[in-house]
């Protein structure tokens, strides 16, 4: 798996991230910074992580949607390449038009660090095929602005076309509003975009891939693109 | 050191370039029924205060921007631009352009 992890002014994540993709994948990411206005050749999946880009002014992921590597990854997209944003990378994503919606300040106020449940609604999709449809994962979120919304017509047709990749849930699976940790509609974690190529998601998988660091549930995602892209190969 | 009053020249050609632009302003406000926590906390810091008579905030952006030249129709049309492309996410926000003169 050839993979590209953006890298934005104010961004903290990439390492996290390309530490996993490393681990994981066994093949070292190429960091790609976001003044470039190409992708190294025949990369697979292009990572925007999670971070402060531009210290989240204006709005967070607002400049770093509108960096020149951006038209790359929207080719990359279009080509059906795939596009992986977490947390400030899926504010990026959805500010880039790449996934609808809006990431709002958390519904309580507060930033948030904690672990959360996470339900992975489906596993036919190249992110999600390390899991099992319904399975609940234990991964971290860190974020104030993350309370996911839409208009009604965009929320029914992302309900309607199965793009909701990850919910908030109980520890059991269920959906519990005490449990939406951000307040996000319909509890939505993570989005696909329409042809299922692109996914955002607020939680941190890439920080819960290591049996030193306690919790392994990330892995899945990770283990399930390598697989993916072995298999095309 | 980059003094202006030292190099005339240089200071006659900014002043001359300042009287052909105008003053805009571009307002940006949360669109009605998306739920704004920053506006209801400033709201109950007001009320908590003792202001009277509020009752509620929203809470907004304004960005002043100094556009070249003295066309108002082209003004306008860049800065409604700016608020398209970056200023406003239009999904949850509107946005105002006003030409100052």
């Amino acid at each position: 798996m050839k993979s590209a992890v953006l890298v934005f002014p104010g961004i903290n994540r990439e390492r996290d991230m390309a530490r996993t993709l490393r681990l994981v994948s066994g093949s070292e990411p190429a960091m790609v910074w976001h003044a470039e206005t190409a992708l190294p050749a025949g990369t697979d999946l292009v990572v925007v992580p999670g971070g402060f880009s531009y210290g989240d002014y204006l709005r967070c992921g607002a400049i770093a949607a509108r960096a020149p590597i951006m038209d790359a990854v929207r080719a990359h997209a279009a080509r059906g390449g795939l596009v992986l944003g977490v947390c400030n990378g899926f504010q990026i994503l959805c500010e880039a038009g790449l996934l609808p919606g809006v990431l709002m300040r958390n519904a309580g106020l507060k930033f948030i660090c904690k672990d959360v449940y996470l339900r992975v609604e489906r596993s036919d999709t190249p992110f999600t095929r390390g899991y099992n449809a319904g399975q609940v994962i234990r991964v971290p979120v860190a974020h104030g602005e993350g309370n996911y919304t839409a208009d009604e017509a965009t929320i029914a047709r992302l309900e309607d076309e199965g793009r909701v990749a990850f919910r908030y849930v109980a520890p059991d699976g269920d959906l519990d509003p005490s449990w939406n940790v951000n307040g996000a509609t319909h509890a939505i974690a993570g989005i696909l975009n329409e042809d299922r190529n692109v996914l955002g998601l607020m939680p941190h998988p890439e920080n819960h891939v290591e049996d030193a660091l306690g919790p392994t549930d990330g892995r899945g995602l990770f283990v399930g693109l390598t697989q993916y892209f072995a298999k095309a190969a | 050191m980059r003094g202006t009053a030292a190099v005339p020249c240089c200071g006659g050609a900014e002043s001359a370039l300042s009287d052909q632009s105008m003053k805009a302003r571009i307002t940006v406000t949360l669109k009605s029924g998306i739920l704004d926590p920053q506006g209801k906390a400033i709201e109950g810091a007001l009320k908590s205060l003792g202001v009277a008579g509020v009752a509620s905030v929203r809470q907004g952006k304004v960005f002043d921007i100094e556009v070249e030249g003295a066309d108002r129709g082209r003004a306008e049309a860049a800065l409604k631009e700016a608020a398209e492309k970056l200023l406003a996410n239009t999904v949850i926000e509107n946005y105002r352009v006003e030409v100052l003169g």
